[in-house]
């Protein structure tokens, strides 16, 4: 279910609605929060967040800073990181930032726009359900990651965090702007449309890669990530044709006859062919009717620091970065 | 009357119809009805009962046993009617507080069931320790205030640590001798939807003494001695006391029980089950004999729950679907058809007037052609484009549910099944089982009953243990249900990896199944 819906949706009632600001709209030094739930996604569909997590992080950056945050911003537009940001924004009274540190969602702390952008990475601030808040000082992104991965494992895997806790003036450059705007545009887009999947293709210029249904899904739980391969099989006009994704929490790669469509940090998403609804990869069950859609990713990901951290290479496949646009542009 | 064999009757509540049938010891049809579904339901009930039992006349008294599938507890729901009082209660505090129970409900459900909500303390972690110790005075302060008729308990990781919800229930059975329903024997691992489910759950006690009420008088004005069981929906039967504390499993019994029937009555276990009605043609897809599940939330009444639900392709395809010169449907002439169709000497064009003009008639009804009588060659050519669309959304239907494994046989039921051509590309053949226009009364009335297990296990070394652990569980809940314990099978095992934990774990799902009890 849609918790960060539900809990946005709750929280505006409760504490009244969320301006959206842009990066122009904020003083040089006004303190941007990036907050995200961190956790396992089944865990995240038990173990719901308090209400008080955010609260608590807000008081820690006041106290670190010396200063009230001015703003919410999402680190992960992708999935419920990006709606439940709403939530904490409204429990926090604050403005949310028309922002995001991915433009996307990436399974990793480290694959965020700040660390592309060459902000240090050295503080994050955590607080789980029972009222525990962690500050680490990381040494940098690697340690970050790996740090707050065990305060969330040791957290019953749920946790919200805040890292690269920026003001506006360092913000600028080093997150991606304008993605709340987009997922506004998105869902006014398909929400009633009488063909959700053109409207989502429309609105993202995704190219299809296929329609059909899934016919293979093979997982493995190796250093706590779900990885595997998910196989859709073409149905109608794609009949024939069948295309195999590798997951890592995200698809990353998607190849057709041994030919690569579409690859990390380029989008690859699933999508029920009916309604044009996202299928996160732990939702991915043998027999559904899906589509995968492909589109380009911010241009920050294609720069060299971009690709070293989120490309192909960095989820282990021994491939060449080649945009999106190419692959299909072939075929 | 010892030495006489036993009969079983089977009822199906369907939209449109409520249909009966009586099976012999040897399992087979030697009686069957079909009568129109009334708005109070019961009385459709009692009016396809009595046909049948016309039909067996003296034999009736052998009659052991009434298995019955109906939408009591859904119409309920969607109607907002006879609903219960509930106080709605979550062990999870300060954990879940960001979105609390009833969250995205409509508001006249959520004013119709709910007696007030509470988070208190308790509940798990995902690696089964405490949140918090139950709060047991919060459980009484929240008690206290509210003016329910049952409580609806919900622990966060129930599903594989329940013993809070227990505690919880044990104080409530005895400080306030309310019913209590607890969020893990009726759903799986999202706290929200669990707790959605058993919150109607906890509303339709009520309505399932209504059902299990009407059908027991039923049969004692019948003079019958007949043991009563109710379908639920996963394609098996459980007794009228389970019945009562889980009502909501038996929403959605009807696909469940014509994918059931049409396994039964065409001997196979693996198919493709094509349904079609007078509105609509439902697909199903039978493996190992039970319905293959759906995975996506199933939502009742406007609020989002876990259950296992058959996966079902509805599409508008019936035999009173109305044929135009360009295409065919959606609506349909429905109940109208023995009036509007032209082989029932009508002015609508509709499927059925189609596939007769196509050669395809139901058994027993060769007198149709003829009354179709002459056409233009017009309005001939548009029932024989209607015969070709209809074929093509019923071949891309098969396609769709098939997972591109062809090779499987299609199995046609339901009353509008001589619609369906000999062949569809995709099956092996397709299969016209004989009494198939009753195949959802015949699926109530073979009797399985059930039981399952969902919950969260350590990959390590001790998962072999813990599954087996589980499996005796889900065995143990067929038995509840009213399983004979000899005859019980393991009939499902999913399992599911975890990912982001620092303990590998997966999430394990068993079911059991096995034939009623005598």
């Amino acid at each position: 279910m849609r918790t960060g819906s539900l809990a946005a949706a709750r929280a505006i009632r409760e504490y009244g609605e969320v301006p959206l600001v842009r990066l122009g709209d904020l003083p040089e030094d006004a303190l941007v929060v990036p907050l995200s739930g961190i956790g396992a996604p089944t865990v995240s569909h038990e173990m719901i967040h308090s209400e008080d997590e955010p609260k608590r992080i807000a008081e820690e950056v006041e106290r670190v800073f010396g200063r009230p945050p001015s703003a919410v911003m999402s680190c992960e537009i992708g999935g419920s990181n990006g709606v439940a940001p709403v939530a904490w924004a409204a429990q926090l009274g604050l403005p949310l930032l028309d922002a995001d540190g991915m433009g996307r969602a990436f399974p990793e702390v480290q694959m965020v726009s700040m660390y592309v952008a060459g902000l240090p990475a050295d503080l994050v601030i955590m607080s789980d359900v029972a009222g525990n808040v962690v500050t680490i000082r990381p040494v940098d992104g690697l340690w970050s990651e790996r740090l707050a991965r065990a305060v969330c494992v040791a957290a019953g895997s749920s946790a919200l965090m805040a890292d690269y806790v920026l003001t506006a003036a360092r913000a600028r450059g080093a997150v991606i702007e304008g993605t709340v705007t987009r997922a506004l545009e998105i869902g006014r887009a398909t929400e009633g449309a009488t063909d959700p999947l053109r409207a989502l293709r429309e609105q993202l210029g995704a190219a299809r890669l296929i329609t059909g249904k899934l016919t293979d899904v093979e997982r493995r739980t190796t250093g706590g990530f779900a990885r595997g391969t998910a196989t859709v099989e073409g149905t109608g006009d794609d009949r024939g044709r069948s295309l195999t994704l590798e997951l890592q929490n995200e698809n990353l790669v998607a190849v057709e006859d041994g030919r690569v469509r579409a690859m990390v940090p380029d989008l690859i998403t699933v999508v029920d062919t009916e309604t044009a609804a996202a299928v996160q990869t732990e939702g991915l069950r043998y027999g559904q009717r899906v589509t995968v859609l492909a589109w380009p990713c911010d241009p920050l990901w294609r720069t060299p620091k971009g690709l070293e951290t989120a490309g192909p290479r960095a989820f282990g496949y021994e491939l060449d970065y080649v945009p999106v646009e190419e692959l299909t542009a072939h075929g | 009357m010892a030495d006489l064999p036993e009969l079983g009757i089977g009822i199906d509540v369907g939209g449109t119809n409520t249909d009966a049938v009586v099976l012999d010891a040897g399992g087979r049809v030697i009686a069957k009805a079909k009568r129109p579904t009334t708005p109070d339901v019961t009385e459709g009930l009692r009016a396809a009962l009595d046909a049948v039992l016309e039909e067996l006349g003296p034999g009736a008294q052998r009659v052991t046993r009434v298995m019955l599938g109906t939408t009591h507890a859904t119409n309920a729901i969607l109607e907002r009617r006879n609903l219960g009082k509930v106080a709605v209660l979550r062990l999870g505090a300060p954990a879940t507080t960001s979105v609390p129970p009833l969250s995205g409900w409509p508001d006249d459900l959520r004013k119709a069931v709910s007696a007030g909500e509470a988070v208190v303390g308790g509940g798990h972690y995902v690696d089964g320790r405490e949140i918090g110790p139950p709060d047991l005075d919060g459980i009484r302060r929240f008690l206290d205030g509210a003016e329910a008729e049952a409580v609806a308990v919900t622990g966060v990781f129930s599903p594989a640590s329940a013993e809070h919800e227990r505690l919880a229930e044990e104080l409530i059975r005895a400080e306030y001798g309310l019913p209590v329903s607890l969020s893990h024997e009726i759903g799986s691992l999202g706290l929200l939807e669990r707790e959605n489910a058993t919150v109607l759950n906890a509303a339709l006690y009520g309505v399932a003494a209504d059902v299990t009420g009407a059908l027991a008088a039923a049969l004692a004005e019948r003079g019958l001695r007949a043991r009563p069981y109710l379908a639920q929906n996963d394609g098996t039967l459980m007794t009228l006391e389970h019945a009562a504390r889980l009502p909501v499993s038996t929403i959605g019994s009807g696909p469940a029980n014509s994918l059931r029937g049409a396994a039964y009555l065409s001997g196979v276990s693996d198919a493709i089950v094509v349904d079609v009605g007078g509105t609509s043609t439902d697909l199903g897809v039978l493996a190992g004999g039970f319905p293959r599940e759906s995975a996506a939330a199933v939502e009742i009444g406007g609020v989002l729950t876990n259950f296992r639900m058959p996966d079902i392709l509805a599409i508008a395809l019936g035999g009173g679907t109305v044929v135009r010169e360009h295409g065919i449907g959606p609506d349909s002439v429905g109940y109208r058809i023995v009036r509007e169709a032209l082989v029932f000497g009508g002015a609508t064009m509709t499927m059925t007037d189609a596939a007769v003009a196509a050669g395809r008639t139901p058994p027993g009804a060769a007198g149709w052609r003829e009354s179709l009588g002459d056409m233009s060659e017009r309005n001939a050519d548009i029932l024989e484009r209607a015969v070709a669309v209809a074929d093509e959304m019923v071949v891309d239907a098969v396609d769709r549910m098939a997972l591109g494994k062809s090779g499987r046989p299609l199995v046609a039921v339901g009353g509008g099944a001589f619609l369906l051509p000999a062949r569809v590309p995709g099956a092996a053949e397709v299969i016209r089982p004989e009494h198939a226009e009753v195949a959802n009364a015949v699926g109530a009335a073979i009797a399985l009953a059930s039981g399952r297990v969902d919950t969260i296990l350590p990959a390590g070394d001790s998962r072999s243990e813990a599954i087996e652990r589980a499996k005796e569980e889900a065995a143990a809940r067929a038995v509840a249900a009213g399983a004979d314990p000899s005859g019980v099978e393991i009939v499902d095992v999913l399992e599911v990896p975890l990912s982001y934990l620092s303990e590998p774990a997966v999430r394990v799902h068993v079911k059991a199944a096995g034939p009623l009890a005598r």
